[in-house]
C-alpha cells in the first residue's frame, strides 16, 4: 500500500469545501446526506487511516487529513423549519472534498 | 409490528455474534476471560465521570478552557483514560446547543459515559436528529428557543464527542460534587438541559 507519510492537509479552517457526489462500493463513512454539499472547514481533527481500507484488514495508509465540516441545516435539507442558523457538523476524510 | 421485527433482527445478530466469539474463543485469538475482563470494564464506565468534568469545567475555568483546547487531556487529567479515540468537548452557551449522534452507526463517548441507551443506536434518533433536530429535542421535553443556534455533531470517523452544558441557573452555591449531580447523561449527550438544583 502506499507511503508512509501522511498526506498532507489540503484545506484550512474557514475554507468552503463540497463533499464529492460519488458512490463507491464497501465500507464508507461519509455519509449520504452530505455527498454534494457544501460546507465550511470547522477544523483539521489530525491524520487517520483510512477506514475505507482498515474494513478489509488492510494498513489504510498513508494516514489522510480528518476534517470537522460544519454544513448549514437549510444547506442539506429543503424546507429546513428551524433556526437560520443551525447546522450540522461532520468528519469527513480529505479525499471526499473538493474546493467548493 | 416494528417492535417484533427488531426483536427478531436482535436475535440474529446475537446468535451471529456468539458464534463468532466461541470460534474466536477456540481458535486462540483470545480467552473468556479476556471477554469477561472487557465486559467487566465497559459496566465500570457510566455518565458519572462525564459529570464529574462537567462540574469541574463548571467552578474551575482554567480546566474549562483545556478541556475545550484537548477533551482527551482534560479526561486524562481527572484519571480517566480515553484510549486512541479523540474527545472533543462541545460547549454550549446561551447562543449554541449542542448535541451529538452517529448516523452511520453508534459511535459514542463510551470512555467516559459507558454503554449508550437503545434509544441512541435506534434508526428514529439516528435518522432525525440530523433532520428536524427542534423536533426530536421536543420530544425529549426540552425546548431549544428559536434564537438560540443548534449544532448537531455526527460522529463519523474517529472523533468523540461530549457536550458541556450550561450551569443551572441558581446552583451557585454548590460545591463540585453537588453540581456533578445536576449532570445527567441525557444533558452529556445533549438532548436536555442539566437539572436544575432541587
Amino acid at each position: 500500500m502506499g507511503g508512509r507519510e501522511p498526506v498532507a492537509a489540503r484545506f484550512a479552517p474557514g475554507e468552503r469545501v463540497r463533499v464529492r457526489r460519488a458512490d463507491p462500493p464497501g465500507h464508507v463513512r461519509t455519509p449520504w446526506y452530505c455527498r454534494g454539499h457544501a460546507g465550511v472547514i470547522e477544523r483539521i481533527c489530525g491524520s487517520f487511516a483510512n477506514p475505507e481500507e482498515l474494513a478489509y484488514n488492510r494498513d489504510g495508509l498513508p494516514a489522510r487529513p480528518l476534517y470537522r465540516v460544519r454544513f448549514l441545516c437549510r444547506e442539506l435539507w429543503q424546507n429546513y423549519a428551524g433556526n437560520a442558523g443551525d447546522v450540522v457538523e461532520i468528519e469527513i476524510f480529505q479525499h471526499w472534498l473538493e474546493p467548493a | 409490528m416494528k417492535l417484533q421485527d427488531e426483536q427478531d433482527s436482535r436475535g440474529y445478530y446475537r446468535r451471529m455474534q456468539s458464534a463468532i466469539e466461541e470460534l474466536l474463543i477456540l481458535k486462540g485469538v483470545f480467552t473468556g476471560a479476556d471477554v469477561e475482563r472487557q465486559v467487566k470494564a465497559m459496566d465500570s464506565r457510566d455518565p458519572g465521570r462525564g459529570a464529574k468534568m462537567v462540574a469541574r469545567a463548571w467552578v474551575d475555568p482554567a480546566y474549562r478552557a483545556r478541556a475545550l483546547e484537548n477533551g482527551s487531556a482534560a479526561a486524562e487529567e481527572l484519571g480517566f483514560a480515553v484510549g486512541p479515540l479523540r474527545l472533543i468537548v462541545l460547549e454550549d452557551t446561551p447562543r449554541v446547543h449542542n448535541v451529538i449522534v452517529c448516523t452511520l452507526c453508534s459511535c459514542y463517548p463510551r470512555m467516559l459515559l459507558g454503554l449508550p441507551p437503545e434509544w441512541y443506536k435506534s434508526r428514529n434518533y439516528r435518522s432525525r436528529v440530523v433532520r428536524e433536530p427542534r423536533q426530536v429535542l421536543r420530544e425529549f421535553g426540552t425546548h431549544i428557543p428559536d434564537e438560540v443556534e443548534i449544532r448537531v455533531h455526527d460522529s463519523t470517523a474517529d472523533m468523540r464527542y461530549m457536550v458541556l452544558p450550561l450551569r443551572p441557573a441558581g446552583s451557585g452555591h454548590l460545591n463540585e460534587e453537588q453540581l456533578a449531580q445536576l449532570v445527567t447523561r441525557d444533558s452529556l449527550i445533549g438532548v436536555a438541559l442539566a437539572g436544575a438544583p432541587g
